[in-house]
């Protein structure tokens, strides 16, 4: 039954199963395990990328396909959830048209840019999804009547996800019962189910096309198998994959903006989560969105705390200046391009 | 064997058989054409078309140095930003130290600070491509996703160290004396760097292209492009040819920068990576590894970025993705397309 859940994908190790189960379990409990706003805000914002990461995988990973707009598809299905709420008022009708015309939306660029582009040269897709990406971005920031600009846009969703809304007059294990927990809830279940989604695409028939693409293209064409269209569909599930994770983190934020959405930051983000997690397998996902989130929240403490230490040294406390963050992620993510290509979980799987 | 009966027909070439080899040379003039038609006053129209011209010029010198790596060894570096970046930095570094020369109202003291700063920035970006190749580029040949995940993450180091050394907030500067203001030519304002601008492009232009049309050197990177292994086989080591060229577009990158950070009059550390849009952009419609198809893109895409721009302002980025669509559908590997589809 779990295995048949799983797509018959197991993690296959040990400390793999192990850590994933402590992921799961932690993300489960998340909101009694660690109370607090801030925590339970990282829990749902690694919920969200981990369907994220695990979509760009889809792509990266598993057809060998290298985009830059994967940012763009996550927009869309946040600011499809965003103008509806404007748009159509607060409920739920308006959260579900917000996430299906962002997913269409996005299948349907996608198709666009895969059919144009894939169709010539797989290296082209790189240049051109990075060229229409930031034109995107640039156009959303430029529409502020349509989009809110670089302000972005505030929005109202339905009361009994906010908490205002109690369930429960006492409180449960300490944590009040009310919209709020609905709301993580929704986002965790969500997730889940994205992600063991994506899970069977990758273990079915097709994700074994994508595969052979990825190692052979030319192979893969000569046994009969159109790699275009192979190819393009795998981009337009991954960028719907991206627009129904961007929707959950729209509908949790209650907030879309270029920032948080569009921002080319994210997509290097996005980058680096799938890299250091382990290219080509669904787990690297979890991993690298796990283990990147949690660094990037507490990582930048640890480093302020050790320039201050080093005050006087010549040259160390500016490389470790928590606004240099990036620049030790950037080390480790050409270091684990070079060592390590499998990722967190290739070496766990001892296939290194 | 017997001779066939008929005679071989000598039909002259249509008209359009000899025009269709200049049809990407000739869409310069056409877009500069339409834009007239388009553009109400024609003052406007002449200062738009010089600032496009300088424009494309710019992104020709930033963009040439990466088509040419690509032809040659197939190596796609998307981190070729991070050298204009550098570059900028390096060169308005040095002007400023030049506060001397730059002030001074005489032209040639003003232009040597500027060559100063340019030698100083390529020199820089050229030593920084030399450790480029030999620490990032190196171990990837041939895989072209290691590439782009390896060449971005240079990129981001590159960017982050260039907050490391000069700070993190934007350095604005002021161009030497004899460069500021504008002429005025049949009614229109024209700034006298961008009319340097234009000579300069041009100069780098007709030099690469001698370089490369008529020196040994230039028939080993040409014959390259064509065909690696044969060129290999014939005994030159083709490995040595792409360590020079990644060098001088590195350091043509560089040059660019300092280009690009006096045109614009502000330089910030992402200022290559934003850039590298419109390179990639120049370096596809052009043909990957084709020279002159740059040279052609750049201008088509500076041109178009500013009567757009005019025209409607919004669209100003969105028009050269159009123009990028357009040509694919035409010529769906570029305009001049030189690597046979590897």
């Amino acid at each position: 039954m779990l295995t048949r859940l799983l797509s018959g994908d197991t993690p296959r190790s040990l400390p793999l199963t192990l850590i994933l189960l402590a992921i799961l379990v932690s993300l489960a409990l998340a909101p009694f395990l660690f109370p607090g706003t801030r925590s339970v805000d990282t829990a749902a914002r690694i919920c969200v990328f981990i369907v994220l990461v695990a979509s760009y995988d889809l792509m990266l990973g598993y057809a060998g396909i290298v985009s830059f707009a994967h940012t763009m598809f996550f927009g869309m299905g946040a600011y499809g959830v965003a103008l509806a709420s404007i748009h159509m008022g607060r409920g739920f009708d308006a959260l579900i048209v917000g996430t299906l015309a962002g997913g269409i939306a996005a299948a349907a660029l996608a198709l666009v840019i895969g059919l144009f582009s894939l169709r010539v040269r797989a290296i082209f897709f790189a240049m051109i999804t990075l060229a229409v990406a930031s034109a995107v971005a640039v156009l959303v920031s430029q529409l502020s009547g349509l989009t809110g600009g670089e302000d972005g846009l505030n929005y109202k969703i339905p009361r009994a996800l906010t908490s205002a809304q109690k369930y429960m007059d006492e409180k449960l294990f300490g944590v009040r019962v009310n919209g709020k927990l609905l709301n993580y809830y929704l986002v965790f279940a969500c997730s889940t189910l994205l992600f063991l989604l994506l899970l069977r695409i990758v273990n079915s028939p097709f994700g074994r096309v994508l595969q052979s693409i990825r190692e052979n293209d030319f192979r893969a064409e000569a046994i009969g198998y159109r790699v275009v269209y192979y190819r393009t569909a795998a981009t337009c599930l991954s960028a719907v994959a991206a627009a129904l994770a961007g929707s959950l983190y729209a509908i949790w934020l209650r907030y879309v903006g270029p920032d948080t959405t569009l921002s080319f930051e994210i997509m290097v983000d996005i980058l680096l989560m799938v890299v250091i997690g382990g290219m080509g397998t669904m787990y690297g996902a979890v991993i690298g969105a796990t283990l990147f989130i949690v660094a990037q929240n507490y990582l930048q403490t640890l480093m302020g705390a050790a320039a201050e230490g080093l005050e006087g040294v010549p040259v160390l406390p500016l490389l470790l200046n928590p606004d240099r963050w990036l620049l030790w992620l950037g080390v480790l993510f050409v270091l684990s391009v070079y060592f390590f290509p499998t990722g967190v979980v290739g070496r766990l799987r001892g296939r290194g | 064997m017997s001779a066939p009966d008929h005679l071989p027909t000598m039909a002259q070439a249509s008209p359009w058989q000899r025009l269709e080899p200049h049809v990407p040379l000739l869409l310069i003039p056409v877009l500069a054409l339409l834009g007239f038609l388009l553009i109400p006053s024609t003052s406007s129209w002449l200062t738009l078309t010089v600032s496009g011209l300088a424009m494309g010029m710019m992104i020709f010198i930033m963009a040439s140095g990466m088509t040419l790596v690509f032809g040659l060894m197939d190596v796609i570096n998307f981190g070729h930003g991070a050298f204009i970046s550098v570059g900028a930095f390096v060169g308005v570094t040095v002007l400023l130290g030049l506060s001397g020369l730059t002030g001074a109202p005489s032209l040639w003291l003003n232009l040597l600070a500027v060559i100063l700063a340019i030698t100083a920035a390529a020199l820089a970006t050229g030593l920084l491509g030399l450790a480029f190749e030999k620490v990032i580029v190196q171990p990837v040949y041939g895989y072209h996703l290691k590439q782009i995940l390896v060449t971005m993450g240079g990129l981001i180091i590159v960017e982050q160290l260039i907050l490391v050394i000069w700070g993190p907030d934007e350095i604005f500067l002021t161009r030497p004396e004899a460069l500021k203001g504008a002429v005025t030519f049949a009614g229109a304002a024209i700034e006298k760097y961008r009319l340097v601008a234009v000579g300069f492009g041009l100069l780098l232009f007709l030099v690469m292209r001698w370089m490369l049309r008529s020196t040994r050197i230039g028939l080993i990177v040409r014959a390259g492009v064509e065909n690696g292994e044969m060129v290999e086989a014939l005994g030159y080591r083709l490995r040595l040819v792409f360590i020079g060229v990644f060098v001088a577009g590195s350091a043509l990158a560089g040059l660019g920068g300092v280009m690009w950070g006096l045109y614009q009059e502000v330089i910030t550390a992402h200022m290559g990576a934003n850039l590298m849009v419109m390179i990639f952009i120049v370096v596809i419609i052009g043909g990957l590894g084709s020279v002159e198809g740059c040279f052609i893109g750049a201008l088509l895409v500076g041109l178009m970025q500013n009567y757009v721009a005019f025209l409607e302002p919004k669209l100003a980025l969105i028009s050269n993705i159009g123009l990028m669509v357009a040509i694919l559908m035409w010529r769906p590997q570029g305009m001049m397309p030189v690597v046979k589809a590897k």
